[in-house]
């Protein structure tokens, strides 16, 4: 990148907040996402809305790509640099702005981090339910960008359903609000529901208003054991069909039970074939019952035992096991490919088996965790970058999983995005009429394609036919 | 932490310690080492966490990144607690890697400051005799020149860098462990354990007391204790500042002279130590002579919580009444995983009222001479830690490392404080004392 817009960009910030060393450069080249790396020109740390909207309109004139990141943990490559692009680094902003107890809501930073949110809510007797499994380090920003789903997404739903209000710096550089902190508001297009999730795309949020509820009074938490898949994939389903929604019903199969067990020690279980986790909560009342009811059904479909945990140190326990599943699968190799294809939920047994007949066919190694109550599976691919032939089998077999998954009118991605990883897969589950609104949007928001292009999808280029020679 | 090579990328690293290539590989940059490193916790940039570290490394190792100034800042900006390595579902062995730079950032000689640290690696801590005279000096210094240049005011007006250097030394102990004991000390009773102590090198002269406290423990439960005149300093500074040669030959002395004793074991007071001693079977795993009696030396190594709780010490008697709290240092609890048997012990005292810290097993910033090199960094690190520490309200202060305990003395005498710092060991000894006396 030319000396000049370095320098230009340092007159925004100031000096000290313009980052152009190798060792930065490399250290920003990548998130969470396996594989993909760009190292980016330069990484720029703004403090104020005003900042960020002068780096846009220079981005704009000097046609650079501006990568918004907050802590970089995405799975889908988000918040990986382009070519000629800087990174616009939102961690530091990372104040929770006010709490409004009367109004149940919160005005945060986009570099807050969840945790953090969840600490200082649940100190006050309120609840902000998202909870990616990286809560420890992903920022509310981030988490609203990627529309972040978590544990507890199968009775709260997910970070959209939370989103009240933003604050947005437009790819043109204008500084827009919508939202508030009225429960009803029907004045004009209903603008968050396009910009939450938009993947850094669309524009920058640099403030977030969120919605808080009462913190629940008690919870619950089981741990059901099965001999086969199929009993703990029925035992969703006989839950669901009860018409008990539990806060999380995760599935856990043998190879992540014992990566997972190999890294946290707390005593799970390592022959058995499916592992299903589960929360109920709410007023202890209905919680004792539905608890009880969700251990018949349990019971019923053959589960060789259920536990209960004692207490909330050792729920927290099971909880951070299971959110350390992606990252604990290391141990069995050390590149994981983590997917998100979902399916409605009464597909999720079917989707499972086909899954291992896949990972058969292809000779690889595919773990299989996440989400069964909403039927947002995890299958993750276990290789090692350093075997390129290996991976090659592995994205086949992935390429099958996702056909698989939208046949049985699932999705390409649950949660995590389609960013990078799953740009070639989204005009397969996409109606091509919605496709042709997203690029619109796009093209209108951002004329220049400056803000994360080529991610999600690319843009054609405006003309038809052949670029003069 | 073999030296051979596992793939084509390592082609121009130096024949010591190299960042083993399936380690890099293990980290699947997930971020989640992020939150509890304590140097991104004060500047927030992804170089300075341990998976912008990795990353550094690994371009080294492909040879994109050269052994550059920043990259030498950055290996030594880490404090090595490892908290990284505790919290990683992977399971990455970060040490090994930070721990491996650092050795390729010796041997280049790039470092400033490299010939002082040699010096001090090779000359001083190889030979016990210089290090006591060293410490003979300073004592001397300590004892009559600070209160007389003090007084004269001198302080107002030389550098601060030097003032707060020897605000931080610790005091040297008025006689050296070595010099008040003999190879050998039996209880008074049948002993039923034979252990060897490691006298430390530091702590033989400035932590003497607890060493004398930690002898007197092991002889009220029932052990034969051997403290051999010829043990040298472990090799735990050498190694984590890059110098392998150094602490692989401290590391041969030491298991020459503790495998011919016939031990049980061979209990340590100083978290550094006890972890690093732990580490000898891995350190010279590559060594044919050496491998085998590494392992059994590693097999013997205990921290000494941890062997009182084995052993199911004698719990004193008498209430010793104190409001007390404790720091798990980073060599035990995230080094060793050792977090209850302290805690056990200190709670089987009648009378302990015990509050838990928070944020226990945050660094303090003492590591190692890291104090000393990296005073301003160490110092926000200490910040946080202190103000945790007094949030407890407690009288004293317990943990089981050296380095810690006058780090967290200085902070706390910074903070006008009056708490107590204190080693687990001494609080048991007290109570032990306590006991005996009311038995009188």
């Amino acid at each position: 990148m030319n000396a000049s817009i370095i320098k230009q960009l340092k007159n925004i910030v100031g000096s000290e907040r313009v980052l152009t060393s190798q060792e930065d450069r490399l250290t920003y080249a990548y998130d969470g996402t396996q594989l993909l790396a760009q190292a980016p020109e330069a990484i720029v740390i703004p403090q104020t809305e005003k900042e960020v909207s002068d780096i846009v309109r220079l981005a704009n004139q000097e046609k650079i790509c501006i990568v918004p990141r907050g802590s970089g943990t995405g799975l889908s490559g988000g918040s990986i640099p382009l070519q000629n692009s800087i990174v616009l680094l939102l961690n530091h902003w990372n104040q929770i702005l006010e709490i409004d107890e009367e109004n149940l809501t919160t005005w945060v930073q986009p570099g807050v981090i969840t945790e953090q949110l969840h600490q200082a809510v649940e100190k006050r007797g309120l609840f902000y339910p998202p909870d990616p499994s990286s809560m420890t380090i992903c920022t509310i920003g981030g988490n609203v960008a990627e529309n972040a789903g978590g544990l507890r997404g199968l009775k709260y739903g997910v970070t959209k359903n939370y989103v009240m209000g933003l604050e947005i710096v437009l790819p043109t550089g204008e500084i827009a609000r919508f939202g508030g902190k009225n429960v009803k508001d029907v004045a004009g297009y209903n603008l968050k529901e396009v910009f939450v999730g938009s993947e850094g795309t669309l524009g920058i949020f640099t403030k977030i208003l969120l919605k808080l509820i009462p913190k629940p009074q008690s919870t619950k938490t089981m741990l059901a054991l099965f001999d086969s898949i199929q009993q703990a994939a029925k035992t969703v389903s006989d839950i669901i069909a009860a018409h008990i929604i539990p806060t999380t019903l995760e599935f856990l199969d043998q190879l992540t039970i014992r990566s997972v067990e190999d890294y946290a020690r707390i005593g799970l279980p390592l022959n058995v074939e499916a592992l299903l986790l589960i929360e109920v909560d709410g007023h202890p009342a209905q919680v004792a019952e539905e608890a009880q009811k969700i251990i018949e059904i349990c019971r019923s479909n053959n589960a060789s035992q259920v536990q209960i945990a004692r207490d909330d140190e050792e729920a927290l326990k099971l909880k951070t096991a299971r959110r350390s599943a992606f990252s604990a699968l290391a141990r069995v190799k050390p590149t994981t490919i983590l997917e998100d294809a979902t399916v409605p939920r009464s597909q999720v047994a079917p989707l499972v088996v086909k899954i291992q007949e896949i990972a058969k066919k292809y000779n690889v190694l595919i773990a299989n965790f996440g989400h069964a109550g909403d039927g947002n599976l995890h299958p993750t691919g276990l290789t090692d970058e350093r075997n390129s032939e290996e991976i090659s089998r592995v994205e086949k077999a992935f390429k099958e999983i996702f056909k698989t998954a939208i046949d049985m009118g699932g999705t390409i991605t649950g949660e995590h995005g389609v960013g990078l990883a799953k740009k070639e897969f989204l005009k397969e589950w996409v109606d091509p009429g919605a496709m042709k609104i997203m690029k619109t949007f796009k093209e209108m928001l951002d004329p220049n394609g400056i803000l994360n292009p080529g991610k999600i999808f690319d843009v054609k280029p405006k003309c038809e036919g052949k670029l003069p020679a | 932490m073999s030296s051979d090579t596992k793939s084509p990328l390592h082609h121009s690293f130096a024949q010591v310690e190299i960042p083993d290539d399936d380690i890099l590989t293990q980290c699947m940059h997930c971020g989640l080492c992020l939150p509890v490193c304590p140097t991104y916790s004060l500047v927030g940039i992804e170089r300075s966490s341990p998976r912008g570290r990795i990353r550094l490394i690994k371009e080294n190792a492909a040879g994109r990144l050269s052994l550059t100034e920043t990259f030498i800042d950055e290996m030594y900006f880490c404090l090595d607690c490892q908290a990284c390595a505790t919290v990683c579902p992977a399971g990455v062995n970060y040490g090994q890697l930070v721990e491996a730079a650092r050795a390729q950032i010796y041997e280049s000689k790039k470092e400033s400051g490299f010939w002082l640290k040699k010096f001090f690696f090779r000359q001083v801590f190889t030979s016990f005799k210089r290090l006591k005279f060293l410490a003979r000096l300073l004592r001397l210094y300590q004892k009559w020149f600070e209160p007389f240049l003090k007084r004269i005011g001198l302080f107002r007006i030389i550098p601060e860098r030097l003032v707060r250097m020897q605000e931080l030394a610790p005091r040297i102990s008025d006689h050296f462990f070595d010099e008040t004991i003999s190879e050998k000390t039996l209880p008074t009773e049948q002993p039923k354990y034979r252990v060897g102590m490691l006298s430390g090198c530091l702590m033989n002269v400035m932590f003497a007391d607890i060493n004398r406290d930690t002898l007197e423990v092991l002889l009220h439960n029932y052990c034969e204790i051997i403290t051999p005149g010829e043990q040298v300093c472990c090799g735990s500074l050498a190694a984590h500042n890059g110098d392998f040669e150094i602490a692989k030959k401290l590391a041969r002395q030491n298991i020459d002279i503790f495998f011919r004793l016939n031990l049980d074991a061979i209990v340590i007071n100083s978290a550094g130590c006890s972890a690093f001693m732990k580490e000898y079977a891995q350190l010279l795993h590559g060594d044919e002579k050496y491998r085998e009696k590494a392992a059994r030396i590693t097999g013997l190594t205990r921290d000494v919580h941890e062997f009182l709780m084995e052993i199911d010490f004698k719990k004193p008697v008498s209430p010793f009444q104190s409001k007390v709290t404790y720091h798990d240092a980073c060599h035990l609890v995230h080094t060793q995983k050792i977090s209850a048997a302290p805690r056990d012990l200190i709670k089987s005292i009648p009378g302990v009222e015990y509050v838990e810290l928070d944020e226990a097993s945050w660094c303090c910033g003492s590591a190692g001479i890291y104090n000393l090199i990296r005073y301003n960094d160490s110092m926000k690190i200490l910040d946080r830690k202190v103000k945790n520490i007094l949030q407890t309200g407690a009288d004293i202060l317990l943990t089981g490392n050296p380095g810690c305990m006058g780090q967290i003395a200085y902070g706390l005498k910074k903070a006008n404080s009056p708490m107590q710092v204190m080693h687990p060991i001494t609080l048991l000894n007290l109570a032990y004392k306590n006991s005996v006396r009311n038995d009188q």
